[in-house]
């Protein structure tokens, strides 16, 4: 297999593709796109769930603070 | 059993952070390798121009659309025999991804049929099948998402998760059982791929990168859904307080 060989005469040949440059284009563009948004989607999911558990054991710590022994009794 | 041990979310969810950058690396080398091959290597189609170049994604999200349909069935039934908590987590860690698979696999599916068949889309069996498949992605999130107790919505979508994946052999086999409009299988393993071999090649190794792609995603959506569920231990605080972006001195 020559890796260094390339298909295409030129960069407008590339981008024409024959023609079906609207098909190809389309294709590959909203793919990589979706797959993009995906990975920021998941990274977002991420960072919230770290903030609201972060969040939730501040609460937590404040509770403990203002009743430091829990004794039991209903207050 | 060692396997239960691997499956307990606190050792899976660290076993899972060590796999994802290695992954993601070599997903991305694959993805790199395969574009090259595929779009600047490989020759033109006798019958189809350069048009036939769309099958360098279509092929690979419409295998892993079905490949990940399965994997849900494959935890939720060990789910159902094993009632193992992690199954859960995976099957909804799989899903949106297949669902964007299954979305892709349609998208590219058009573009390619409308210079090569004249029509964006037809009623054929193969593609009312994956549209069938695509519907099955997203009937299994909202129902998962509108049930509160996580154990339960797992053991719900379990059902359309194993149910469903009827009709994952139907969309495969649909191109020989009925008279399809769609062409048949290009690659299989039982006879010669009737393709050339730097193109054949050149979808293979796409195919290994959308493999690495989904693998490297489900296991990095896993772990955020492994924090939320066991938000109440020592272990997720712990880790809270290491990670926690705004850092909890």
């Amino acid at each position: 297999m020559n890796w260094t060989h390339i298909h295409w005469a030129s960069w407008s040949d590339f981008w024409a593709m024959g023609g079906y440059g609207f098909y190809v284009w389309g294709s590959m563009a909203v793919t990589f796109l979706l797959m993009a948004l995906e990975m920021w989607q998941a990274r977002q999911a991420r960072l919230h769930t770290l903030n609201q558990l972060q969040h939730l054991m501040e609460l937590d710590a404040q509770d403990a603070a203002a009743a430091p022994a829990h004794t039991g009794s209903a207050s | 059993m060692r396997w239960f041990h691997y499956a307990a979310p606190q050792t899976f969810y660290g076993l899972a952070g060590a796999w994802i950058k290695p992954l993601a690396v070599l997903a991305t080398a694959f993805l790199v390798v395969g574009l090259w091959m595929g779009f600047a290597m490989a020759p033109s189609d006798f019958q189809q121009g350069e048009g036939y170049r769309i099958i360098f994604v279509h092929v690979p999200v419409s295998w892993m659309s079905m490949v990940i349909y399965l994997a849900m069935a494959f935890w939720s039934i060990l789910g159902v025999v094993f009632n193992t908590r992690l199954s859960g987590m995976m099957t909804r860690a799989l899903a949106p991804t297949g669902a964007v698979f299954a979305f892709l696999s349609l998208w590219t599916g058009a573009l390619w049929g409308k210079p090569m068949w004249g029509a964006w889309w037809v009623w054929d069996a193969r593609l009312t099948s994956e549209l069938i498949l695509f519907f099955l992605y997203l009937g299994y999130i909202a129902l998962t998402s509108a049930i509160d107790d996580p154990r339960r919505g797992d053991r719900a979508g379990a059902v359309i998760a194993i149910v469903g994946a009827i009709n994952v052999p139907i969309i495969y086999f649909s191109v020989k059982w009925w008279n399809t409009l769609h062409q048949g299988a290009s690659v299989s393993l039982t006879k010669a791929p009737s393709m050339a071999t730097l193109m054949l090649s050149a979808m293979l190794v796409m195919a290994i990168a959308f493999w690495l792609y989904t693998i490297a995603l489900v296991l990095y959506r896993v772990r955020t859904i492994i924090l939320q569920r066991e938000a109440h231990t020592d272990w997720v605080r712990e880790h809270v307080r290491a990670h926690a972006p705004g850092g909890l001195a």
